[in-house]
């Protein structure tokens, strides 16, 4: 910003408007169709389903300190301050760490309305996460849209944007569902296979004498 | 309480002062031609019995035939408001001062109007969208819009 002859500051060109509305275009033009929910890996018949405990304890140790990363667009998230307060408290569950920086979180709890011109910065929140990382849509206006749906800026739904793993409804919905929505969260955590896969070994081809 | 100043006392002072300029008085509410604008806004600003230092609002609405442009002004000093309306006629080109120069508050409120009904303000120092996108097509606020 530069500050121009009277002391009032110069604003800078319009390359930057351009160029944001030009990523928000994009991001509309590719959310058509939804994400789809990250499910598959509850449900491949494939794998050994059993859990081995070193899944066990590294999913207990995964569900139950889980850090919500601070993606609050609308009035949800006084429901979010209601939770992190005394009556409904979510520090009982490991969860009262709500710092800023989306890098040291795990949980995205996507508390309002998603309007396009905020939509590719959710996304960039929702990179910036590290592995694993789960998010819930929170409220009616996180499921699809709500009660906005059929306006001009506003995202129907935060499954175009990103994939989500439970689905909280209501307006806005009650602190104890929301606590509910993370303890289901917690039960899909459990049923995760945390280890990879080891890659098949091939036995190297031994000649017969 | 802020009191409403009823409209009479400030037409006769306003069509003493500006003649012509004043074209309807509502009860509450005055209507001023829109090149006569700036100056109305200017001296009820700024001559003392009226000081009108502190601008609430500025908003807009879209009747068929006009867009009318409402701004509420409040007097601090002797605690009292009165709302001031302008009309633009025609809906290709709509555009009026822009009242930045008396009131800093004016600027964000006139980028919305701008934004979202297509109002241009002139002499606004950065009129640009304020909430969509540079590329949004259409204003959306306006009642023959459709998506």
């Amino acid at each position: 910003m530069e500050i121009g002859p009277e002391g009032k500051q110069i604003y800078p060109a319009e390359e930057i408007d351009r160029h944001e509305g030009q990523i928000i275009e994009e991001v509309k033009a590719a959310s058509i169709e939804s994400i789809p929910d990250p499910d598959a890996w509850l449900e491949e018949p494939q794998r050994n389903i059993l859990l081995t405990s070193v899944d066990a304890i590294i999913n207990w140790a995964r569900r139950s300190s889980l850090w919500p990363a601070a993606c609050f667009p609308a009035c949800c998230a006084a429901e979010i301050m209601a939770i992190e307060g005394p009556r409904f408290d979510l520090s009982r569950f490991g969860m009262e760490i709500l710092r800023a920086s989306p890098r040291q979180a795990d949980l995205m709890i996507t508390a309002g309305t998603l309007t396009w011109k905020m939509a590719p910065a959710v996304r960039r929140i929702y990179n910036q996460m590290p592995e694993p990382k789960w998010v819930i849509a929170m409220g009616a206006c996180g499921i699809s849209g709500g009660i906005f749906r059929s306006s001009y800026n506003v995202v129907p739904g935060y499954n175009k944007i990103v994939p989500v793993d439970v689905y909280v409804p209501g307006c806005p919905p009650r602190p104890e569902a929301l606590i509910y929505g993370i303890q289901l969260l917690q039960k899909k955590i459990a049923k995760a296979h945390a280890v990879p896969d080891l890659p098949k070994f091939k036995m190297p081809k031994i000649p017969r004498l | 309480m802020t009191v409403a100043l009823s409209s009479r006392e400030i037409v006769s002072q306003l069509g003493g002062k500006f003649p012509g300029a004043v074209a309807e008085a509502g009860k509450d509410s005055v209507l001023v031609k829109g090149d006569a604008l700036t100056q109305v806004a200017r001296y009820l600003k700024e001559t003392d019995g009226l000081k009108f230092e502190y601008l609430n609002y500025i908003t807009a609405v879209d009747y068929y035939s006009y867009f009318e442009v409402v701004y509420q002004l409040t007097s601090l000093d002797h605690n009292r408001s009165v709302i001031l309306k302008t009309r633009c006629y025609g809906r290709a080109n709509p555009s009026l001062p822009s009242l930045t120069g008396l009131w800093q508050g004016a600027d964000f409120q006139e980028r919305e109007i701008y934004d979202l009904m297509g109002i241009k303000f002139e002499g606004h120092p950065n009129l640009k969208r304020i909430f969509l996108w540079e590329g949004f097509e259409g204003y959306p606020l306006r009642k023959d819009w459709n998506r």
